[in-house]
């Protein structure tokens, strides 16, 4: 179960052309937690995400998936304990149909054909998309894509979920189903979004990043409280927090 | 604008007629991709005034679309799309041949023209059976046909990704478009400046999406090679359709068909 951690220890990252994203990040999220990574845009969110499975590689300090260093050498484990899901479906689902894209990773860890096909219709049936398996891609709504694009990573029966801006895009009945969907998931997951309301209902504690540090860690509750740390991360209490302008107009 | 977007709901919609469940579309893929070739191939290889015997070729697509299920107005309106090619291939011949070959009673019909007709009817035999063979197999299906059959893997894909990306960046190309015929008025801002820095962005945009999709493939294990669980299996009707078809062409292209035929007829007649 320890493979369930995250540890970031003193990270630092630039981007080829000099820009220094994240300076000096240090948390742990423990096995089974849920946290939210909340911040402007800009403020190294994304970029955060990519050090998680080793898309990026730090530059300074060091980032430890459940006690093992990320380095290129266990690049192959750290992506098969760490799923991550892309903001743009269109980016995540590339191959010619829905089952397809969904194998793709069983298929690559060298599972046997049944097996692959147990994890994909596992995987599929979780997120609802069982239906969908022989349509191509493109021709999904917004939805059905991030549906999809989710079951492409849990078929690789990942033990951390790290999702970028999963509510973007989705309308709002669409979105309940994505967040009643990831209540049911026991992985640790790590949420970078602009959606409050949804770290409200689904995330105990909150990472507030601000111009690639840390600018606050704590519980969800408090920090959606704190006007004066939101709004000096360019954020603003979740809607649910703010007063009913029907019964106190302003 | 709405080029654009038409050209891609067309080719889509050729895609969606492939999801199918008629007897030619259970047919194996790789049984329809050979088949159509030695079609396309028998075609091509007649003679230069060879008309008669073009003719009878016509069985396989009228088939195919009958078994099949192809939309016939659908399938003539691409076929005419891609006919100025053909026409400007052939059209000169009729100046440049004037030797008269056919007499059909009082009009005399020259080399050139008969030539140009082969050649009209060609184009439409092999367009109309690689469309046909799109729309009965799926353009994906056809790439995995061609990959089995030895094509280089990374062909394929390229081919696969190409087809796969073409609806994005087609609808992102068609969103600018949009957005600057909407802010461009009395034909100011059409000009090429702009069309280059809208290409330029749509360059620049592909080069990024190209990047994240790799991080995403990488993030699921690519290791340089696609796998595709799904097993290719010949059955006899596969066979049967692959052999039956190739011995009719080949028959088709060694006897001239049309001329027995109207021998006999004539022979009935008199």
């Amino acid at each position: 179960m320890s493979h369930h951690i995250i540890d970031i220890d003193d990270l630092y990252y630039s981007y080829p052309d000099g820009n220094q994203v994240l300076k000096g990040i240090s948390f742990r999220i423990t096995h089974g937690e849920k946290v939210a990574l909340v911040g402007a845009n800009g403020a190294g969110k994304s970029t955060l995400l990519l050090q998680f499975n080793g898309c990026l590689l730090p530059e300074a300090g060091r980032v430890r998936i459940g006690e093992m260093p990320v380095t290129k050498k266990t690049l192959k484990h750290v992506r098969r304990t760490v799923g991550l899901i892309f903001q743009d479906p269109d980016d995540q689902l590339f191959m010619p149909m829905v089952y397809d894209d969904v194998a793709f990773g069983p298929l690559n860890l060298g599972l046997t054909p049944e097996e692959v096909d147990r994890q994909v219709m596992q995987a599929l049936a979780a997120v609802g998309a069982v239906h969908l398996k022989d349509r191509p891609p493109y021709h999904l709504s917004g939805g059905e894509k991030r549906a999809v694009a989710i079951a492409a990573v849990l078929s690789l029966a990942p033990a951390i979920l790290v999702m970028d801006e999963p509510s973007s895009n989705l309308d709002p009945k669409t979105r309940r189903q994505l967040i009643d969907l990831l209540k049911t998931f026991e992985h640790s997951l790590i949420i970078a979004t602009h959606d409050l309301d949804l770290v409200l209902d689904l995330c105990p504690r909150t990472l507030v990043l601000k111009e690639g540090r840390i600018a606050a860690d704590g519980p969800t509750r408090m920090i959606m409280q704190d006007e004066e740390l939101l709004a000096s991360c360019n954020l603003e209490k979740p809607l649910r927090l703010q007063g009913c302008p029907v019964c106190h107009p302003v | 604008m709405g080029t654009i977007e038409n050209s891609l709901y067309n080719i889509g919609y050729l895609e969606t007629l492939s999801y199918q469940a008629t007897p030619i579309h259970r047919l194996d893929p790789r049984v329809k991709l050979l088949t159509t070739m030695v079609f396309i191939v028998a075609v091509v290889s007649f003679p230069k005034y060879a008309v008669g015997s073009l003719i009878p070729f016509i069985l396989y697509p009228v088939a195919l679309i009958a078994l099949g299920n192809v939309p016939v107005g659908y399938l003539g309106k691409k076929i005419l799309i891609a006919a100025p090619f053909a026409v400007f291939i052939g059209i000169f011949n009729p100046l440049l041949d004037r030797q008269v070959m056919v007499h059909l009673g009082p009009l005399a019909i020259s080399g050139g023209w008969v030539s140009f007709a082969s050649i009209m009817l060609r184009f439409v035999l092999t367009v109309s059976a690689a469309l046909i063979l799109i729309a009965v197999t799926g353009f994906h299906q056809v790439c995995a046909a061609l990959e089995r059959l030895g094509m280089p893997r990374v062909f394929a894909l390229q081919l696969l990704f190409l087809y796969r990306y073409l609806f994005v960046l087609g609808g992102e190309a068609a969103r600018m478009v949009r957005a600057r015929a909407l802010r461009s008025f009395d034909g100011r801002g059409l000009g090429f400046g702009t069309y280059g820095s809208l290409l330029g962005h749509l360059l620049l945009r592909t080069l990024d999406r190209a990047q994240r999709l790799h991080l995403a493939m990488l993030s699921r294990g690519f290791d340089g090679e696609i796998r595709l669980l799904r097993p290719l299996r010949l059955h006899g009707r596969d066979v049967g359709f692959f052999l039956g078809w190739t011995g009719l062409f080949v028959l088709l292209r060694l006897y001239n068909i049309s001329q027995w035929w109207g021998t006999w007829v004539m022979g009935l007649v008199k």
